[in-house]
Order: structure tokens, then C-alpha cells, then sequence
């Protein structure tokens, strides 16, 4: 949110600083005017992309980026008094010029709304910043015969350059797959359309026929096409069981989803999201696609977002809740690792009400199977009773989740109606295991011996 | 920048070697100015002063009557002060020369963590290390006790798993013992190695007495053992064939982390003690480590909250004497710049044996086992407080509590914020260097021949090399020069034949420090501080049941 904030500030100061340069501008004003429409063609066009391949390079990058807006702030500054001069020393161009003014000013409240509404969803951010270079340079080219009369020499010269600049966009447009995969290592199947990073990780959301992906550092977080199915199941059997759940906690989960379907529930009276990412609660609450899928969740009254490293939070709250939904990124890192040791789970006892139930995201019964039942084993060790259960998440494969609590419980017999996914008997094949995802030998995962990411690495190198 | 009387070349030379230093000074430019900082303490002045025979006289009213005086608030001074209130003597008075307490497991803290300046771990105990069994359990770091009777410490305060790292020539590798590139040879000798001290660990003497025990009081002193003192670590080695460079680098790590010292300089019985004395009876594991983002520095906040008012800081006793059956202990109020007098029944000296022999008078007169054959090593600790963490390169480890280089003259660092669990944003590394001359005397001239500016730039160049962009992170270095940081275990020097007598008083009066055991370790200096408080409660007629043996 400060980058925002700062790229708007410098970004009006440039406009401040081209119309002030505008000044020193005293012949071939025409010509001029119609220079600074390529250059921002030019500038506009190839920002996003030369963003996106500057990004490995972090610590120049907001450098650049800030560079990038600056300049760009300067050429429309200079723009638009170059156009009211047009104007006042021409009247009888007033109709031309105004023509040509009000395509501007229509052309940026239309990107406004454009932009992230539809043309990013659509086309991509790199695309999208082709396309407003293009158009730019198509009004440059345009304004060479309607200014014509204005311009005395080299009017050849300008055009030329106009036409190598829409075919220069035109070729990164269509190129423009080439141009994603080269800067974020050919990652994504579908094309990205946002992309960040934040100080803990970068956030890429790509959109493909079947619609929305998120990814966080490269992994995969959901599929909008099957996420319900993901996530219907990771909520509603803690919420079934448990026969009053008022007081919900999140962890992690920052995409809101399955905050989404906590909010079914009319009983639900406050839910606490706890998620390290400010960046990722922020993007689910703002990037329209992601709000719309989540279903604004993060505008319910009832929610509570703490920007927090779960370990040091839930050693220092005294608050206790009637659900907790574990939902971490799986376990590839120490960092990740500490959230599913004893320890953890011996901390969040602590935050139980009596009778609460707890439901853990578990990474793949099949395609990581010591590290699935090394997260229940680690749960019974630190006290709970554990029913683990999984089901399949197309874009994921089987998925793995446990149910605990602190004392024995039924797993309920009946679905209400009203869900996409979860039905009676889906809710019980749920937990029924294979003969290959069966139990396994494991050793418990603690603070000191961070077991589970070793397993975790041995397991998903396998696949990768 | 005043780097003066150093240039940096020679600076850098002179401390890390002359690669980094060419290395360091091949950009030409004049590195970045150093990060703001300050040098830590020890009271150097006034230690000199003391060693000089400064004995101001206390006033006729400036005396008072005490049972028993404690001299010196580290780790030993305050376990002697926690026994004496646990076994119910609490009229005593503990005199200790700094303004801190801990001496050399002292800690220091910034608004992101706390850190420490010397001590920073302890290996979990085995059930026989009774008194630090009973401190734990105290301060709550135990759960419980395992099938054999051994203590269990609590997840939280096991160093949290990754626990260690080396960089190796441009790489960060798990673990201390470089695999990477070992070559068969190399793992055959390491496990050569692992086994003669498997062997130690299962030996026992006619007593049934393990090799090394923890504390050594506990261990045997049969001749078998105690010959061992009579090697260098590397005759054991070269005595065995083990001439891997790795495993030669691996066991003087340990000798430089523990000892100061180099394999040459070494005991052989002060090496495998090390190796031997940690591992458990039932499995072959060596015992975990037991830490804090403060290192031992949370053992000494917990014995400080007993010693309680106790405590008085700021005072450095000059002089300990026997008139009749009374111990007059005067100390130099160095805020005040004035003598006060303590008249007591008796008195526990836990200071430094050399200091402890200047200062008390039947020592100075010849009386007990002389103590100055005692050498003492020179170590400089730097805390570096980081805006934010080094950037991790990919393919390398990810980083540890404990990160070695395996190129550098230093130890590596570690970091504070490991255990309070936090993986991101700001912290403190803690660098620790040893100096390791041959003749002691050197490595205290070397030490104390440069200053924060110096040393501040000997940490940031030899940490650059690992993390290139540490010199813009760092946004301090504070600098701790350890003249007398530790007595140094060298061959003939941990088992003198008059080893047992150090320890035993002197009329009504006791001594404790790490120094009698001439290995520096908080169990020692814990068993020493608790044995002293022990002869003390027994001589006032009180029946404890002993934590020391
Ligand atoms: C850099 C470094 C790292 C270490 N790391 C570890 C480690 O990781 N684990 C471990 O177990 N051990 C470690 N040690 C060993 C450490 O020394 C012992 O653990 C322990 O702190 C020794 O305590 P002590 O009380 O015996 O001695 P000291 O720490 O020497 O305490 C003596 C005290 O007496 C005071 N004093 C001296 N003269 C006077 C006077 N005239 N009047 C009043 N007071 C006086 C001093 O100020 C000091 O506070 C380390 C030591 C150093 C230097």
C-alpha cells in the first residue's frame, strides 16, 4: 500500500514537473506535442514489461519502478499545456484540438476503469501495458494529419518513427507469452495477471480458460475452477461437529476462501484471520476477481485480519475459539516447518474452548505420504484426537486434511443442503484411505528436529 | 573512519588472514563508514588496578557485619548465592566489580531481542548433573523425566532444528562436519573418529565412573583418563592416524569454540572431554543444546532474581583477610571512589584464580597450592544489529542459530532471534573470535591493540564474505574484548597434581569458579558455586542434601 501511495505521489509531481518544463517549450509546439505522445507511447508501452524482467534483480527494482513512473508523469505533464497552447494560438483549430483533448481525457478515465476491471483479468498486466503504448502511438500517429497544417519540416520522419514504435508494440504484444515466461521462469501455464512481491513472498495470480489460479512463491495455493471443493472440505467437517461454533480462528488462509465458508454459517459471530502477508489479505480484499471469489469476505463485520507470524501471535493472545482452521502453506521451509511442530499445536490447546475443533490443511496422503501422516502423528503426539480424512482437488491431486480435537468426537452423519461440493456421502468417503495412502512409520516433528520439511523435500522432489 | 594505527590492509591481515584482506581492499574505494557502535566492558582500569595491589582502607564506620560475603556475580558467585537461599542461610552479601551481573555469560538487549556476550548454550543434562537438574526444573525448562529417569527439556527451549551451518568457498552447507566433497578416506577417518570416542563413552573406571562426566567432578580421575592430559589433541589424533583435513577441521572447531585454542594447544583429555562428556548413556546421541536468544544469559537473569538485593554492583573487592576467626572483606565502591569493609564468618571467593590469589591474603602469603600456572586465552565477542536479514543465495542453506566459516580465523555467529522463533525482519548476530596465539600474553597485546573501529571492521569483512550485503544491514556493532576470557586448557594443565586441593578452603574461606576446573562451562562454574554454598551451610550446622554430588 505505500508503494501505491508513493507511485500516485511521484507520479503527480511529474505531472507537476512536465507542465513547468512545458514552459521552455516556444516553437514547434505541434511537432513537439506529437514527439511526447511516442515517447509515451513508448515509456507507457514497455513499463510493465520491463518491470516484469527487472524484477529478479530486486534491489534495483523499486528504483527503477519509481524512475519509470516518474518519467512517464513528466511526458503526459507535458501533453496537455502543449494542447492548450495549441489551442490558444490556433483558434481556428479549436474543433481539431478539442477532438484531440477529449480522446485524452476519455482515453484515461476509460484505462481507469478498464484496467483492472476488465483489460488485466483479460490480457494480462505486460499485454495491457502494450496495448495503452499502442494506443498512444496510434494517437500520435493520428495527430501527424490532423496537425499537419502546424508542422512545417521532417513530418515523413515523424511518422515513420510513429509506425516502427505500433509495430514494435504490436510484435511484444504477440510475443508478450515469451516475454511472461522469460521473467517469471516459465512458472505459469496461463497468463499472469498481477503479480507482486511482498517482503515475505511474491504473490502471482494467472488466468486461464478455466479461470483464476493463485500461486504464492511459485506453489500453487488454488484453482478457482475446484477450489470449493478444496475448501468446503476443509471447513465445513470442524464446523458440523462442533454443534455451536461462534468464535472461528484462521490461520494463514490469507485468500479469504475459506473464510467464505465460515461466513455460511448465520451462528458465526466473529472469525480472527491470521495471516504474516499484509500483501495477500490486502490483494483478497482489493483485487476484484479474488473479492468477488472469496465473497468480500474480508468486508464482513465479523472479520478480524491480524498481519502476524502465527507463532508469535498465539503465544501472546488469551482469546479462545470453538474452530480453528489450519490453513499454512505446506511445509517447504523451516520457516513453515515450525507451524506444524508439537510446539505449535501445544500453543494452540491453549487457544481451545472446550469441545473446539480443529481442522489442518496436510499437504497429499499420495504424493507426500510420510510427510501427510507425519503432520497427524505430530498432532495425536501433542494431544489431540485425530480423525485424518482427504478427497480430490483436480488441480491439486488428493488432497489430505486432519480433524482433532481434545477429546473423542463423531464424525456428523449429515450434510445440510447448499453446498457445491460436500454432500452425505462425499462427507464420508472422506474418510476412507486407499491402500497407498495408508499409514506409515514417521517420526514426530518438533521445534528441534523439523522432521516434516525433510520429509516434505524428499517426497515433492520425487514429482517436480 | 580512524582505523588508526592500522591500515586496513593490515588490519584485515592481521586478523583474518591475507586472502580477505586482498580480497576486501581490491575495490580500491574506502569501504562505507562503519556502523555506530561502542566498546562493552570489561572494567579494564580498574582489573589492573587490582592486579597492580590497590588496597584502599575502609574507615572506622565504614564497616559492616555480614555471616557470609560472596566476591564476584557470575555465573559461580550466583549459584552460590541461589544454594545458600535454597538451603535456607539468606543473610549474605554478593559484591560484584561490574555494573551487570554474569561476568562472562553476561547478556545485553536491544528492542528486537535480547543477545549475549559470552556464554550462549548449555547441552541438556544427564540426570547426574544434579544441580543443574534442580535449576531447570526450576525455572521451568523441564517437562519431566524420560523412561530412564533423565531430565526432558521442553520443545521451546531446544535450539530449534536447523542448528547449524558452514560456508565452505562461496556455500552455505548443513551441519558442522563438511560432507559436501568428503572423500571416502575423509567419512572412513570420521567414523574412525566417532568411535574411539564411542569407546570413551562406554568406558568406566572401578568406581563405575564414566570418562567424563558432567560435571567433571562426577567423571573418574583414574590415571588412564587423566594421561590423556599429557597429549595435544593433535598427537591423539596424529597417534591414530587421523589425518583427514576435515576431521582435523571439525575437532579444532570444537577446540577454538570451547577452548580458544588450536589443536596443538590443546589437552587431548580437554578435546574428547568435550566429544564424550555430552552423550548420553542410553542412546549414542550427543545431547541436545538447551538455549536462549540471550544465551546463558537467561540462566544468570533467573540466579540474579534469587540473589535478589542481595546484590551489590559496582563494588570490586581489593582485599580478603583473616583477623582471628573473622573474614574482613574490603572492596572499592568505584562509583563513591571510597572503601567499605564487610566483617564476616566466611567467604566465598568467585572470582578468577588469578585475581583470587592476589586478593586473598593467606594466598599472597604462600598458603595452598599456587594458582598462576593458570594460562589465559583472549576472546573478542562483536554483536551486529541487523536491520533486516542477509539475503540467501539459491542453493544454500538457509540460516542456522549457529553459522560457521570455515575459511575465517572467527567462529561464525549466531543468531539471536532463532529461538524467539522469528525467521524474518531485524536481529543481532553474535561473533565470536578467539584468539589463539601461542603464547597467551600475545593474544592479549593483539586483542587490546585495536579498538571498536577495528574490530567492528574485522566482523563486517569477514562476515562479507559470506553476506555480501551485511555492511548495508548492519546499522551497529558493539565490541566486548575478553582479556581474561577464559583459562586455557592446554596439555598438563587440567589435571596438575594438586588439581583437588585449589578447591578446598582456606580456613573460612571458599573458593568457586570455572577456573578450578580449568575448562570454562556454566556446569562447572554451577558445581563449584554450588559445592562452595554447600561447605558453607554444613560449617553453619545445616543439613542439606548435596546438589553437587
Ligand atoms: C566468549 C565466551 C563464550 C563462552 N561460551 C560458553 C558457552 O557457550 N557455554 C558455556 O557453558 N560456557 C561458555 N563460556 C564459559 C563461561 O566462562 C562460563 O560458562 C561461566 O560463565 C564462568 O562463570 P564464572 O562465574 O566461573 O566466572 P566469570 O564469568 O569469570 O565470573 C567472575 C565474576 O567475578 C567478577 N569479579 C572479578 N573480580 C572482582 C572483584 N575484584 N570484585 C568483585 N567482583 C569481581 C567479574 O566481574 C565476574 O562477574 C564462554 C566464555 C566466553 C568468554
Amino acid at each position: 500500500m505505500t508503494q501505491f501511495s508513493l507511485v500516485i505521489g511521484i507520479y503527480l509531481s511529474a505531472l507537476g514537473v512536465g507542465a513547468w518544463l512545458s514552459k521552455f517549450v516556444t516553437s514547434n509546439i505541434a511537432r513537439i506535442f506529437i514527439e511526447v505522445e511516442l515517447v509515451v507511447a513508448l515509456l507507457g508501452g514497455t513499463a510493465a514489461p520491463v518491470l516484469f524482467l527487472a524484477f529478479a534483480r530486486v534491489g534495483a527494482f523499486s528504483l527503477l519502478l519509481y524512475s519509470l513512473v516518474f518519467a512517464i508523469g513528466v511526458f503526459v505533464g507535458l501533453e496537455i499545456p502543449l494542447l492548450m497552447r495549441l489551442l490558444e494560438n490556433r483558434l481556428s483549430f479549436k474543433d481539431i484540438v478539442a477532438r484531440v483533448l477529449a480522446f485524452d481525457y476519455i482515453g484515461s478515465l476509460a484505462a481507469s476503469i478498464l484496467f483492472p476491471i476488465i483489460l488485466v483479468p483479460r490480457l494480462g498486466l505486460i499485454r495491457t501495458s502494450l496495448l495503452f503504448g499502442l494506443l498512444n502511438a496510434v494517437v500520435g500517429l493520428w495527430s501527424t494529419w490532423l496537425l499537419n497544417p502546424l508542422i512545417k519540416r521532417g513530418l515523413t520522419g515523424l511518422r515513420i518513427r510513429a509506425i516502427v514504435l505500433i509495430v514494435l508494440l504490436c510484435v511484444g504484444f504477440w510475443k508478450a507469452n515469451a516475454l511472461t515466461s522469460l521473467s517469471e521462469e516459465g512458472l505459469y501455464a496461463d497468463d499472469v495477471v498481477y503479480a507482486t512481491s511482498t517482503p515475505y513472498q511474491r504473490i502471482v495470480v494467472t488466468k486461464g480458460k478455466s479461470g483464476f489460479q493463485l500461486f504464492l512463491n511459485g506453489n500453487l495455493q488454488f484453482a478457482s475452477a475446484d477450489e470449493y471443493r478444496y475448501h468446503e472440505a476443509l471447513v465445513h467437517p470442524a464446523m458440523l461437529v462442533h454443534a455451536n461454533p461462534r468464535r472461528v480462528l484462521v490461520l494463514g488462509g490469507g485468500d479469504g476462501l475459506a473464510m467464505r465458508e465460515i461466513l455460511r454459517r448465520p451462528d458465526v459471530e466473529a472469525v480472527t484471520l491470521v495471516d504474516l502477508d499484509p500483501g495477500m489479505t490486502e490483494l483478497s480484499t482489493r483485487f476484484p476477481p479474488l473479492a468477488d471469489l472469496n465473497a468480500h469476505s474480508f468486508a464482513d463485520p465479523r472479520v478480524t485480519v491480524v498481519n502476524r507470524d502465527a507463532m508469535t501471535w498465539i503465544q501472546e493472545v488469551t482469546d479462545r475459539f470453538d474452530v480453528v482452521i489450519v490453513d499454512f502453506p505446506d511445509p517447504n521451509s523451516f520457516a513453515l516447518g515450525k507451524l506444524y511442530t508439537t510446539r505449535f499445536y501445544g500453543l494452540l490447546r491453549a487457544r481451545l474452548a472446550p469441545g473446539a475443533m480443529v481442522a489442518v490443511q496436510c499437504t497429499s496422503p499420495l504424493f507426500a505420504r510420510t510427510s501427510y501422516w507425519c503432520i497427524i502423528r505430530t498432532l495425536e503426539a501433542a494431544g489431540f484426537v485425530v480423525r485424518p480424512y482427504q478427497t480430490a482437488v483436480p488441480s491439486f491431486g488428493v488432497w489430505g486434511f486432519a480433524l482433532a480435537s481434545l477429546g473423542p468426537f463423531e464424525v456428523p452423519p449429515a450434510v445440510p443442503p447448499g453446498l457445491r461440493f460436500l454432500n452425505d456421502d462425499a462427507l464420508h468417503a472422506m474418510f476412507r484411505f486407499s491402500e497407498d495412502m495408508g499409514p506409515v512409520e514417521v517420526e514426530i516433528n518438533r521445534l528441534d528436529n523439523q522432521a516434516l520439511v525433510r520429509y516434505y523435500e524428499q517426497e515433492w522432489k520425487r514429482w517436480d | 573512519m580512524g582505523l588508526s594505527p592500522w591500515t586496513r590492509r593490515d588490519l584485515l591481515a592481521t586478523f583474518l588472514a591475507a586472502p580477505v584482506a586482498a580480497a576486501s581492499c581490491r575495490s580500491g574505494a574506502e569501504p562505507p563508514p562503519l556502523p555506530p557502535g561502542e566498546l562493552i566492558g570489561p572494567s579494564v582500569e580498574v582489573g589492573h588496578r587490582l592486579r597492580d595491589g590497590f588496597r584502599p582502607e575502609p574507615p572506622a564506620d565504614g564497616w559492616v557485619d555480614m555471616p557470609v560475603v560472596i566476591v564476584g556475580g557470575g555465573v559461580a558467585g550466583l549459584s552460590a548465592a541461589w544454594r545458600l537461599e535454597r538451603g535456607g542461610l539468606d543473610r549474605f552479601a554478593l559484591l560484584e566489580l561490574e555494573p551487570d551481573l554474569g561476568g562472562t555469560s553476561r547478556a545485553g538487549h536491544s528492542d528486537v531481542v535480547a543477545y549475549p556476550w559470552g556464554a550462549h548454550y548449555i547441552p541438556a543434562p544427564l540426570k547426574e548433573d544434579r544441580a543443574l537438574v534442580a535449576l531447570l526444573d526450576e525455572m521451568g525448562v523441564l517437562e519431566g523425566r524420560d523412561a530412564h529417569g533423565g531430565p526432558v527439556v521442553a520443545e521451546q527451549f531446544l535450539c530449534r532444528d536447523p542448528e547449524e551451518r558452514v560456508f565452505h568457498r562461496g556455500r552455505w552447507y548443513e551441519g558442522l562436519y563438511l560432507t559436501a566433497g568428503a572423500s571416502g578416506d575423509d567419512l572412513a577417518q570420521f567414523e574412525t573418529f566417532r568411535a574411539a570416542t564411542r569407546e570413551w563413552v562406554a568406558w568406566r573406571d572401578g568406581r563405575g565412573r564414566r570418562a567424563f562426566g558432567l560435571p567433571i567432578a562426577s567423571g573418574s580421575d583414574d590415571a588412564e583418563v587423566t594421561a590423556l592430559d599429557r597429549l595435544s589433541m593433535a598427537d591423539w589424533l596424529g597417534a591414530r592416524g587421523l589425518t583427514s583435513e576435515r576431521l582435523r577441521w571439525y575437532v579444532e572447531y570444537a577446540c577454538r569454540d570451547d577452548y580458544g585454542g588450536r589443536l596443538e594447544q590443546r589437552s587431548a583429555w580437554a578435546g574428547l572431554f568435550y566429544f564424550c562428556s555430552r552423550v548420553g548413556g542410553f542412546d549414542d546421541e550427543a545431547q541436545p543444546l538447551v538455549t536462549w536468544p540471550e544465551g546463558n544469559g537467561r540462566l544468570v537473569a533467573h540466579l540474579a532474581g534469587v540473589a535478589g538485593e542481595r546484590v551489590r554492583s559496582g563494588l570490586a573487592v581489593t582485599d580478603v583477610r583473616v583477623v582471628g576467626t573473622t573474614i574482613e572483606v574490603v572492596a572499592y565502591d568505584v562509583a563513591a571512589d571510597a572503601a567499605v569493609g564487610f566483617r564476616c564468618d566466611r567467604a566465598i571467593l568467585a572470582t578468577p584464580s588469578f585475581l583470587t590469589e592476589r586478593l586473598v591474603a593467606p594466598l599472597r602469603d604462600g598458603v595452598g597450592p599456587r594458582r598462576d600456572g593458570v594460562p589465559y586465552g583472549a576472546w573478542m565477542v562483536a554483536n551486529l544489529h541487523l536491520r533486516d536479514r542477509p539475503r540467501l543465495r539459491p542453493g544454500n542453506f538457509p540460516m542456522c542459530w549457529d553459522n560457521v566459516l570455515v575459511e575465517s580465523p572467527s567462529l561464525g555467529y549466531v543468531v539471536a532471534t532463532h529461538q524467539t522463533e522469528q525467521d524474518r525482519g531485524p536481529t543481532v548476530l553474535t561473533y565470536y573470535y578467539p584468539l589463539t596465539d601461542e603464547n597467551a600474553r600475545d593474544g592479549q597485546q593483539r586483542l587490546l591493540s585495536a579498538g571498536r573501529d577495528e574490530w567492528a571492521e574485522v566482523a563486517l569483512a569477514d562476515l562479507s564474505v559470506a553476506h555480501p550485503d551485511l555492511r548495508e544491514l548492519t546499522t551497529r556493532v558493539d565490541i566486548m574484548r575478553w582479556g581474561h576470557a577464559m583459562a586455557r586448557p592446554e596439555p598438563g594443565t587440567v589435571w596438575p597434581p594438586d588439581r583437588q586441593r585449589a578447591a578446598e578452603p582456606v580456613g573460612r574461606v571458599h573458593f568457586a569458579h570455572t577456573d578450578l576446573s580449568r575448562v570454562a562451562l556454566f556446569e562447572e562454574a554451577l558445581y563449584h558455586g554450588v559445592r562452595a554454598a554447600e561447605e558453607v551451610l554444613a560449617a553453619s550446622g545445616r543439613r542439606v542434601e548435596s546438589l553437587a554430588l
